[in-house]
């Protein structure tokens, strides 16, 4: 299996010097074309849940580009590429900055408008040839070599093809791969790892902008003219198809979802008319119906029933001495942690959490309880960032943290674990962990996809393995995580945030939904991290679980506090006991 | 430009801007209920639009065999889906029938019909009963299956449909276009501006049904049962009201308004099997004005892009389509000012 990429690779540059007839070096230049606009598809759509229809124009930019600098100004190719690039960056920068910040279905809405002022504009102006388009583009040629268009071309469009398919495969397997793969999952839980989700939503669409532009500068030079047409909207919707027929969550099913369409679009071109007996694009009829069915009954496309039949490699265990990530200087025992001062959260007229006060020295465990939609959750939300906070403060470590957004909590050490668990299903249980040790890892998008960042990688995948081990999942962590069930995924979440190295971890109900054995082996961890000096505020409704393990409980009922107090003050108190089972009136 | 032109652009700008309105509302009653947004909405305009066309040529409309092709895939699916389910072959063979019986009624009716050379208001009604039985015919064979789907899983699904309805489009009509004669050839002016009769028939009809709209959504059971689905579609379920028939309820709606504004735009240009995308996607730009959410923002939205695409065909006509599409980067930016918070899950 460690084989099939070397030798896919090989096959494809060597494939000119094959006996292969003219036709298919073309077919498989154009599938190399579509491949790669289709990648940038994969990482956008299918590894971080945005959607554009408007891939085409940027291959237009990039076609346009290489086409009007190499015909009127007579300027080489590498520079027709970098002009190219550029623009199709900026564009995707502007588009990017103005949908990204909303709800994910305004980014394809703007895309389908961009991909049509685009393409009228191509139709319209008077120095880019008008419908005519631009004609008589050079050859490309690269350091004095004729690379003509057919199998001289072949071997540059695949080496990009190769290369870009690799630097995905790479880019997806490290520090910011994960941070994009988990944009799918919402922002809430990548917020609070302290990932900036609309910095990695905007690499992504970049980056896809960035691949489609490279297609177009190729094209440009492939077919010696351009014109509008091939970079319209269906063009644009007809290259999301390829990667949803080709598998749109993994890097090779654009390369099957590519080969396939211009494979069969062309069948379709010379029978379809014939079978009907006028001609016309009817092989849209065929391409809408597939990608309904698609959608329908394989969402995940071809390329997952091949994948279904390969061996799973593990993840090679490659950590072993890696050097630990650097840890931040803990609060000495005792000192003020967190003070939460008359916070008030109101929703509309309802008041959901009600002028509460407390306060957590370091070394604390502190239980928060209350009956169901005394508002403990909303509190949770308003001291990590989730929810703005109407009135009141909150200060950490002295300094206030009130209206901060949840990422630059969690960089001052405040780490939390969810209600409703929020785990990357696609992800393994070590990924997931790894996720937590975000902001103590620096690798960027660029270092990840030429692998120089491997040494940082050892030294977070040998933190998440840790972790795992400490709280006794060491030998699961090459399980995905969707496949575990939701007691263990309770606890990878704790593992997580413990990888975030934090100051006071804000655990949400974590023994819901364990088994006794798992609550006991629980809170035996929490008792540990408590004898490391760990502060842990939580909030549970499994009273002995809280009780045996608490130091200071804070009670609410109706967004208020009820009281405060240890255990067994809680315990005694008739206050309590009435909120918890009512009154005799 | 002087007032007369000015006048004479700001009228066209209204009129097309009404028939933007209806398509905008459409647009947001589709997503409001099903979460569907959906690109076709286009296409009823032109289907509408070339089916009056052909009877008014006493031929019978391809409306009618696509038609058939949907009914009949339809029911070919709930037989299947029946089958899997092992329902008997008799309730199997009712649900099929059912499926078939309008579309196959109205279908008979419109080729008995086509030939005899009906009175326009007699054959606009027969379009408009054509053209807006595509509406649950394409929920059935699309989306209905797929209600939980994502939001984006059913944008997708949306271009899928697109494209198959536009290659049928073509199947079905041909490449040729169509311009319908007026309703009414009357030129009134008023006060230096001339307003044409079709002007005025548009903007009238529009307004009535924006009436009868908000009326249905106000005052009727149904249209307060789409409401509640729209506001919390499980909420809705636990209160007896069903998804699905919600779901088909709007479509069918969203198709009547395609329709009607096929039927209205049909005298003012000449329109091809293709020809309903753009003048969709414009309704959705006004749509997208009101953040797919709110009714009266959409309509404003609707009015701008209207009044924008007018002014803009006589300052730049050739960039007249650029203008009206990017304006939706200044109103995305708007929208992403006034709401960051737009995050759902």
């Amino acid at each position: 299996m460690k084989l099939a990429f070397p030798a896919f690779a090989a096959l494809m540059l060597a494939l000119p010097a094959l006996p292969v007839p003219d036709f298919w070096i073309t077919q498989s230049i154009y599938i190399g074309l579509y491949a790669i606009v289709a990648l940038g598809l994969v990482l956008l759509t299918g590894v971080a849940g945005l959607i554009s229809f408007g891939q085409a124009a940027f291959v237009g930019v990039g076609a346009y580009s290489a086409a009007y600098l190499s015909t009127k100004l007579g300027l080489p190719p590498p520079v027709t590429l970098a002009v190219g690039v550029a623009l199709a960056m900026l564009a995707a920068l502007a588009l990017g900055l103005v949908t990204l910040r909303m709800s994910g279905h305004y980014l394809p809405l703007a895309t389908i408008a961009w991909g049509l002022a685009m393409n009228y504009t191509m139709a319209n102006m008077e120095s880019l040839g008008k419908y005519d388009g631009i004609l008589g583009i050079p050859t490309l040629s690269l350091l004095g070599v004729d690379l003509g268009t057919g199998r001289g071309l072949h071997p540059l469009v695949w080496a990009i093809v190769l290369l870009a398919a690799l630097a995905a495969v790479h880019l997806l397997d490290s520090r910011p791969g994960r941070a994009i793969r988990a944009l799918k999952e919402g922002s809430t839980m990548a917020e609070a790892m302290g990932i900036s989700t609309l910095r990695y939503k905007l690499v992504v669409f970049v980056l896809a902008a960035v691949l489609a532009a490279v297609a177009g500068w190729l094209f440009a030079y492939f077919q010696r003219s351009v014109s509008p047409s091939p970079f319209s909207i269906n063009k644009g919707i007809e290259y999301l198809f390829m990667a949803v027929l080709g598998g749109v969550g993994h890097v090779w099913g654009a390369f099957v979802g590519s080969g396939l369409v211009r494979v069969i679009e062309d069948e379709l071109q010379v029978l379809l008319p014939r079978l009907i007996g006028t001609s016309g694009n009817f092989e849209t009829i065929v391409f809408g119906i597939v990608l309904v069915a698609v959608l329908k009954y394989a969402p995940d496309g071809v390329w997952a029933f091949v994948r279904r039949r390969l061996p799973q490699r593990e993840r090679v265990r490659d950590w072993d001495g890696a050097a630990a990530l650097p840890a931040r200087d803990k609060p000495a025992r005792g000192e003020p942690l967190l003070a939460v001062e008359s916070v008030r959260k109101t929703f509309g007229g309802l008041v959901a959490v009600n002028d509460v006060s407390f306060r957590i020295h370091a070394g604390d465990i502190v239980g928060l309880i209350g009956p169901n939609g005394a508002g403990k959750s909303t509190t949770f939300n308003l001291i990590t960032g989730v929810h703005a906070i109407s009135r009141g403060t909150v200060h950490f470590r002295g300094q206030p943290i009130t209206g901060l957004p949840s990422r630059q909590i969690a960089r001052r050490g405040i780490s939390r674990t969810f209600q409703h668990v929020k785990l990357v299903q696609e992800m393994t249980v070590l990924e997931n962990v790894a996720l937590g040790g975000y902001l103590r890892t620096r690798a960027g998008s660029l270092r990840a996809m030429l692998r120089l960042e491997r040494q940082e990688e050892r030294q977070l995948m040998a933190e998440a393995e840790r972790q795992l081990q400490r709280i006794g999942m060491g030998s699961q962590m090459h399980e995905l995580a969707g496949n575990l069930a939701l007691g263990p995924q309770r606890l990878v979440e704790i593992a997580r945030a413990l990888a975030t190295d934090p100051a006071l971890l804000l655990l949400d109900e974590p023994a819901a939904g364990l088994r006794h054995k798992e609550k006991q082996a629980l809170s035996e961890v929490l008792r540990q991290l408590k004898r490391e000096g760990l502060s842990i505020l939580l909030v549970e409704h499994d009273m002995d679980f809280v009780m045996g393990l608490t130091d200071r409980i804070v009670v609410m009922e109706f967004g208020n506090k009820l009281m405060e107090g240890t255990p067994a003050e809680v315990q005694a108190s008739d206050a309590v006991r009435a909120a918890y089972l009512g009154t005799e009136h | 430009m002087d007032a007369t032109i000015a006048g004479f652009l700001a009228v066209d700008g209204l009129t097309n801007g009404a028939i933007y309105a209806l398509l905008a509302l459409a647009t947001v009653l589709l997503f409001a209920v099903t979460r569907v947004i959906y690109i076709p909405q286009g296409e009823y305009v032109a289907f509408a639009a070339l089916t009056l066309a052909l009877l008014q040529m006493g031929k019978v409309p391809g409306t009618v065999w696509f038609l058939l092709v949907l009914a009949g895939a339809a029911a070919l699916a709930e037989l299947w889906h029946g089958w899997r389910q092992h329902r008997p072959p008799a309730k199997l063979l009712a649900a099929a029938a059912r499926t078939l019986a309008w579309p196959v009624a109205i279908s008979l009716l419109a080729i008995w019909a086509a030939p005899r050379g009906w009175p326009t208001a007699a054959q606009a009604l027969l379009t408009v009963a054509l053209v807006t039985t595509f509406g649950p015919l394409i929920y059935r064979l699309a989306y209905e299956s797929l209600a939980d789907a994502s939001v984006l899983v059913l944008l997708i699904v949306s271009v899928g449909v697109h494209f198959a309805l536009v290659g049928l489009g073509l199947y079905f009509f041909g490449a040729e276009g169509f311009r319908n004669p007026s309703f009414w050839d009357v030129r009134l002016s008023v006060g230096g501006v001339t307003l044409s009769g079709q002007a005025l028939i548009i903007i009238t009809a529009s307004v009535v049904f924006i009436v009868a709209l908000w009326l249905f959504f106000e005052r009727s059971l149904s249209g307060k049962a789409l409401r509640a689905t729209a506001v919390n579609r499980l909420g809705a379920r636990l209160m007896g009201i069903s998804t699905s028939s919600a779901g088909r309820l709007s479509f069918t709606m969203a198709a009547f308004i395609g329709a009607l504004s096929g039927l209205l735009i049909g005298p003012t240009t000449t329109v091809f099997y293709d020809s309903g995308f753009l003048i969709g996607l414009k309704g959705f730009v006004a749509a997208v004005f009101g953040g797919l959410a709110s009714y009266p923002l959409a309509l404003v939205g609707a009015l701008g892009v209207g009044l924008l695409e007018s002014f803009s065909s006589f300052w730049a006509s050739s960039y007249k389509e650029v203008i009206v599409f990017s304006v939706i980067l200044p109103v995305l930016l708007w929208r992403s000012l006034r709401d960051p918070h737009g995050e759902e899950h």
